[in-house]
């Protein structure tokens, strides 16, 4: 094809009309952002928890078969829970430590006001102190610290011990030495009866 | 069109960039001053709608796979969880799926606008090519997609068109099948094949988009055809594309996207089938097996064919015919418009290729199959024959001038004063826009068939009787009724689940807004009725505790197996989407279950079925399960079969679309948003346009 000059007249490109279509094509233009920026929210908006997972069962555990000094890991919401039938010793550590000694003096109760001290009577179930039942997920990164099983070491405070990163928490699942920045979490429960407990 | 640059970097950045990457200088280049003729009539805007589309349907894409579960066991229910649960999901999921159709109707358009005004003649059949290419690669990509709904319709959509290649085996014995086995990576369609086609379908839009960088480029290389067909003369003959087609092809855009919005909103299954609401079966085929109905042309084409092989061959042949359009074309004008002769061939042509739509929805029996070979004949002849011949032979009417003189007449032959020659071009578009609002009408119109929201083909193809009731919840206005949809659980719970499961419903959904809304209190209280298999516990037992919200609702039997064994070999089906699954929906429903009658005299009755008017085949075997008055009403409502039909097939249409209303009310927003900001673009467009319009008049006087 031969190729003429076909570059277009520049006198089309000026703008050299009133202001009332100005007007217009700004509204044009704002009419086109509004739109996408509004269809842009169901999109993000979709990655949220879906209803399903947010009406997500509760777990019901038979705390019975659970001797003194026994902890065991039950699953609530896709993340462990430890429970944590604590001697009168281990309670007794709890009880004997200032909240002021404490990295986090909060006692991150999910069942409590959010500023209740970090008291170990704020920590372990209402009325049944041996009894510790809490999210066994380390708040500095959320690996799962060590201390359920009989072997395993607990670190310095008798509690568990994270392996990642050297976080340690105490018999009250508070934590003693860093990086984590927050006692582990207690997730809302209550007992069904004197052996049970529902979680969630 | 190849012109030379006249992007002018202003800052020091830019400059900097543009000597490194000068991607702003191609941008303005191409798609800000790019000389585009100044006649482009609406047909012209498909190409941006398609675009526009293309990211629509990648977006709602990657979107949805992040939800779907590409297995043949979670593929089905987590399509419904999208429908249900995911937050946005139904509007997600509908998109998608009515979005594929809007695309191949803005594709379709796009492809006959090049044979109209002959886009595909020298110097753009690279153009047209990579055209026909991305029609091949959509229909790839929207045939994979539409397998991954795991539904009856998925199912064996994939089962015949994978089987399309196993007709080698006429070549080369053996060919076939190994190549069938190859593509489903087993000895028939599953858990592999679905794998497999999750992956493509992931990939293809991608490859789609790479072929549409490329078509663009052809395009940019000779520049835009035009609706004389006559090529770009002087400067004058063109605009340039911004604002000038940025506008128009915006205008269009929200005209399309007010089409589109109808449809998801009010009809988002009315270009679906009924069938695919049933998981896929691979032991029973559906009684009519329909493709989507963008495909419809060349199934027709396919089954007008008695010979496998050779209908493979028609099927593909079909689209492949397409890249040889370039050179089977032998007249030298591009236009349709200024050929007398071809001109009638060629809207014989569209009309056949609808025709041929139609038939690949009916059965291929008696006349249909004779027009269907008729029509297919008259489809290749148009290509093979026609267009060489008529080529040939025709003296085409005389060609403008130029561009500009088709637009404003011969310059001789000008009005110097009134009327102010705009009037000329704004009828043209006058002219273009008609026919763009008149397709749109009957488009819409199709869609006010009565029951067209729920399921397509209402009365179906069995001789049943189906009337369309009055339903609380008709578009696009509608809701559900409160207390029908509370009556309509307790007859559920009372008769049908002693048969019928509904795995897809939680007893959580019954308080949901939108549906029966029972109070939270009354959910705990309907759950806790239901027993639950919980387990296992610490010593490795099941046990059963009462239901919570969350569960799911109880199926009465504990597997299929167990169901059949039951109901004298008949499976109960599940009632969660019985409401989509059906032609009619709620309609079929109602008349369902009020159909009983004794059977006519001279009907012929299996041992052990009872006669239903409505059932397919009138054979059911499922017994009369209600009686008036077997369920006591509390709310005052009369306790009659009548009734107690009416309020379960509203309460199984909210289980099946329990966004209905949501849906509705957000489609009214959006409606409107739309509306008006079609009036906006078209008054931006006017506003714009009229530059041109006084340049000309300047230069006319």
């Amino acid at each position: 094809m031969a190729n003429p000059d076909t570059s277009t007249d520049p006198s089309l490109l000026k703008d050299d009309d009133a202001s009332r279509r100005d007007v217009i094509l700004i509204g044009a233009g704002g009419f086109a952002a509004i739109g996408g920026a509004a269809m842009l929210w169901p999109l993000l908006d979709q990655m949220n928890p879906d209803a399903s997972t947010l009406s997500l069962a509760s777990t019901d555990v038979d705390l019975a078969p659970i001797e003194e000094g026994q902890a065991i890991t039950v699953m609530w919401r896709g993340k462990p829970i430890f429970i944590r039938h604590r001697t009168a010793k281990e309670v007794e550590e709890a009880t004997g430590v200032k909240v002021d000694d404490l990295i986090d003096p909060l006692a991150r109760n999910a069942n409590l006001p959010d500023d209740a001290p970090a008291t170990d009577d704020n920590r372990a179930a209402p009325e049944r102190e041996p009894w510790l039942v809490m999210i066994g997920i380390c708040t500095h990164l959320g690996c799962i610290p060590q201390g359920q099983a009989p072997g395993q070491y607990k670190g310095d405070y008798g509690g568990w011990f994270c392996p990642c990163h050297g976080s340690q928490y105490d018999t009250a699942g508070r934590v003693r030495v860093g990086p984590a920045p927050q006692n582990m979490y207690i997730p809302p429960y209550t007992f069904t009866s004197d052996t049970k407990i529902t979680i969630g | 069109m190849a012109h030379p640059s006249t992007y002018k970097p202003s800052t020091g950045i830019e400059r900097w960039f543009d000597s490194r990457l000068p991607l702003p200088r191609m941008m303005h280049d191409q798609f800000m001053v790019f000389p585009t003729p100044r006649n482009l009539n609406y047909w012209w805007t498909f190409g941006g709608i398609l675009s526009f589309m293309l990211a629509v349907q990648i977006v709602t894409g990657i979107v949805l796979a992040m939800h779907y579960v590409p297995t043949p066991e979670g593929a089905f229910d987590s399509v419904e969880k999208i429908m249900r649960d995911v937050n946005w999901g139904w509007l997600l999921r509908y998109a998608h799926a009515v979005g594929a159709s809007m695309f191949f109707l803005a594709a379709y358009v796009h492809t006959f606008r090049g044979l109209i005004y002959g886009s595909y003649k020298a110097p753009r059949e690279i153009l047209w090519i990579l055209g026909v290419l991305i029609l091949l690669l959509m229909i790839a990509t929207a045939f994979m997609g539409y397998s991954l709904v795991w539904g009856q319709m998925s199912f064996w959509a994939v089962t015949v068109i994978t089987n399309l290649f196993s007709s080698l085996d006429t070549l080369i014995p053996g060919l076939g099948t190994t190549l069938v086995q190859w593509i489903w990576g087993g000895f028939s369609v599953g858990a592999r094949t679905l794998n497999r086609l999750f992956a493509l379908h992931y990939l293809f839009p991608f490859i789609i988009a790479g072929v549409v960088i490329l078509h663009i480029w052809a395009l940019h290389i000779p520049g835009n055809n035009n609706p004389t067909g006559v090529d770009v003369k002087t400067p004058k003959d063109t605009v340039p594309f911004h604002p000038y087609y940025t506008i128009k092809d915006g205008f269009a855009l929200v005209m399309f996207l007010i089409l589109f919005g109808v449809l998801l909103f009010y009809a988002p299954n009315f270009l679906g089938h009924a069938d695919n609401y049933i998981e896929a079966n691979p032991l029973q085929t559906p009684p009519h097996i329909v493709p989507e109905w963008y495909f419809l042309p060349f199934y027709a084409i396919l089954r007008a064919i008695p010979d496998k092989l050779l209908g493979v061959i028609g099927l593909i042949g079909g689209i492949g015919v397409l890249f040889f359009v370039p050179w089977l074309d032998t007249s030298r004008v591009r236009s349709t418009s200024y050929r007398p002769i071809y001109k009638w061939f060629f809207w014989l042509f569209v009309i056949d290729c609808v025709a041929l739509g139609y038939l690949g929805s009916q059965a291929p029996e008696g006349w249909y199959l004779f027009f269907g070979r008729l029509g297919t004949f008259y489809y290749f002849a148009f290509f093979l024959i026609i267009m060489p011949i008529v080529g040939l032979i025709e003296r085409p009417k005389k060609l403008p001038g130029s561009i500009t003189q088709s637009v404003l007449g011969p310059e001789s032959k000008r009005p110097t004063e009134t009327p102010p020659p705009r009037t000329a071009a704004t009828a043209g578009e006058g002219v273009a826009c008609g026919t763009l609002s008149t397709f749109a009408a009957a488009l819409l119109a199709a869609l006010a068939v009565p029951g067209a929201a729920f399921a397509e083909d209402a009365g179906n193809g069995h001789g049943s009787e189906i009337k369309a009731q009055e339903w609380s919840f008709a578009p696009p206005f509608g809701h559900y009724d409160r207390a029908q949809l509370q009556r309509g659980y307790r007859v559920y719970k009372d008769i049908c689940a002693n048969c019928h499961s509904m795995r897809l419903l939680s007893y959580r959904n019954l308080g949901e807004p939108g549906g029966p809304e029972f109070s939270e209190k009354a959910v705990e209280v309907l759950a806790a009725q239901a027993q639950i298999t919980d387990g296992p516990d610490d010593k490795g037992q099941m046990f059963q505790r009462p239901g919570r919200p969350s569960d799911r609702f109880r199926s009465p039997y504990p597997n299929d197996a167990a169901a059949r064994a039951a109901n004298n070999g008949a499976l109960p089906p599940d009632l969660s989407v019985m409401a989509k699954a059906r032609p009619g929906g709620p309609d079929y429903i109602y008349a369902l279950l009020t159909g009983y009658a004794p059977s006519p005299a001279g009907f012929e009755m299996t041992q052990g079925m009872q006669y239903n008017k409505a059932f397919p085949g009138h054979q059911i075997a499922m017994p009369n399960p209600l009686v008036d008055g077997v369920i006591p009403y509390t709310d005052g409502t009369k306790p009659t079969v009548d009734n107690y039909a009416r309020d379960v097939s509203a309460f199984l249409m909210w289980a099946a679309e329990p966004k209905l209303e949501e849906r509705y009310k957000l489609g009214a927003r959006i409606m409107i948003f739309l509306l008006v900001f079609a009036v906006i673009m078209y008054l931006s467009k006017r506003a714009v346009w009229a530059r041109l319009h006084r340049r000309d008049h300047a230069d006319a006087t």
